[in-house]
């Protein structure tokens, strides 16, 4: 048996999210709609919680100032520690990582012509840290180990949806040769619409977002092809996190002859502070079956 | 030949490349600074001899003191960064843009909880007469 990627989750990493569920407040008419949104995702986690995550995420200016900008990064490590943003460190537990399946991945990937920069040292902040906690609540260990995967897209130029797209499908292969019985999943996180910035701050893209969802399920080659400018003047600046969707879905079995995935849940809400949230959960049809 | 930048045509926004980058790396790197609680202190203790540390410009000094998001964001600041300043000073991401569109607090959460800004009007710079100081509000041409 080998290691194989069995789904992949895609999910927004608010930071106002993590606050909410910090300070309990996720009770609040505010925030309700938006967890009980997440109820049935949490569901299917706590049935389909696999042995390793591989957690596609961009750093927000946390552990990689201006000094070092990695394109693409692999943590190797076997722990991560929470960091402080400014706030102090969110009251989470620390990550735990899955070091040898992080470095036959950064081999395989880095054989297959994508130069991953490895790193061990490496604080996570909110864009790792509040999707486990969508999908996982608040327990007092996260229930598996994670591999935090850093993608740049804060500091231009950052890598084009046909790049992570491609990469996704690296990075499956480089599961799907790893000799040890493991059950991956691999989450894509960011986005969707909103900015940040500028006069422009809080524009949110429904049609867009909705758009994307239905194309990254039946039609992912086509949307990786979309430019990063469709994205920043139709998704707002920070919108173009959602490349970093393409990795995950590049992953799925289908781009590599299997079944399309089945879609085991949906779930689209505005607004979390700045920013359209959206969560989507694709299964593989052939869990564990070889190609 | 430079770097192509078709970005430049959308309004109300300014994207983080290299040229910016460049412009603001003082700026930024004093904002990963405030990453450490001892710093925090150190910094609300004396805000302008806490900047002196720093190679960074005068209008880039003073735009922090004023806590003038945009300017910050003209002189190379990146909202991560500069959102450094806003968790020392006990902002939210929300209050913190809020500053930036010319509109109060409640305004600019009234228009998230509203479902956000449209895009219409908001697209092409050539499709509002002056985009920094008129953002379209939703519904206002959807």
């Amino acid at each position: 048996m080998s290691a194989r990627i069995s789904a992949s989750v895609y999910t927004s990493h608010v930071p106002a999210i993590g606050v909410a569920l910090d300070l309990g407040r996720t009770d609040e008419p505010y925030w309700r709609p938006l967890f009980d949104g997440y109820e049935p995702a949490k569901e299917w986690f706590r049935a389909h919680t696999p042995d390793v995550i591989i957690l596609v995420y961009n750093d927000h200016a946390t552990t990689f100032s201006l000094d070092i900008i990695p394109t693409f990064a692999i943590g190797t490590a076997a722990a991560y520690p929470v960091a402080d943003e400014g706030w102090g460190p969110r009251p989470v537990p620390d990550v735990v990582g899955h070091p040898e399946l992080a470095s036959h991945v950064a081999y395989s990937v880095i054989q297959q012509d994508f130069d991953l920069t490895i790193v061990n040292r490496l604080a996570v902040d909110h864009g790792l840290t509040v999707p486990l906690s969508l999908m996982c609540g608040q327990p007092s260990a996260w229930p598996c180990p994670v591999i935090p995967f850093p993608v740049n897209v804060v500091h231009y130029p950052i890598p084009s949806g046909q790049r992570c797209f491609d990469l996704g499908q690296a990075i499956r292969r480089a599961v799907e040769s790893y000799d040890d019985d493991l059950d991956v999943q691999i989450w894509g996180t960011g986005g969707m619409s909103h900015q940040l910035q500028g006069p422009r701050a809080g524009l949110i893209n429904r049609e867009f977002d909705q758009s994307f969802l239905d194309e990254l399920i039946a039609a992912p080659t086509e949307l990786a092809k979309k430019p990063h400018i469709d994205y920043i003047r139709e998704a707002g600046s920070e919108g173009i996190e959602l490349v970093m969707w393409l990795i995950a879905r590049g992953a799925m079995s289908d781009l590599a002859g299997g079944a399309p995935p089945s879609v085991r849940h949906r779930f689209y809400h505005v607004p979390a502070s700045n920013t359209a949230v959206g969560n989507l959960i694709l299964e593989n049809r052939d869990p564990g079956e070889r190609r | 030949m430079g770097i192509d930048k078709p970005y430049l045509d959308v309004p109300g926004t300014t994207i983080f490349d290299a040229d910016q980058s460049r412009r603001g790396y003082w700026l930024n790197q004093f904002c990963m600074s405030l990453m450490s609680a001892e710093n925090r202190e150190r910094f609300k203790h004396d805000e302008a001899a806490y900047l002196d540390e720093w190679a960074m410009t005068a209008d880039q000094k003073q735009a922090v003191l004023d806590r003038d998001m945009n300017r910050m964001i003209a002189l190379g600041g990146n909202i991560y960064f500069l959102a450094k300043i806003g968790a020392t000073d006990g902002k939210s991401f929300q209050q913190m843009a809020a500053s930036m569109t010319g509109m109060s607090e409640d305004e600019y959460r009234d228009m998230m909880v509203a479902g956000g800004r449209s895009p219409d009007g908001n697209r092409f710079v050539h499709e509002s007469d002056d985009p920094q100081r008129r953002p379209t509000a939703p519904g206002a041409s959807s």
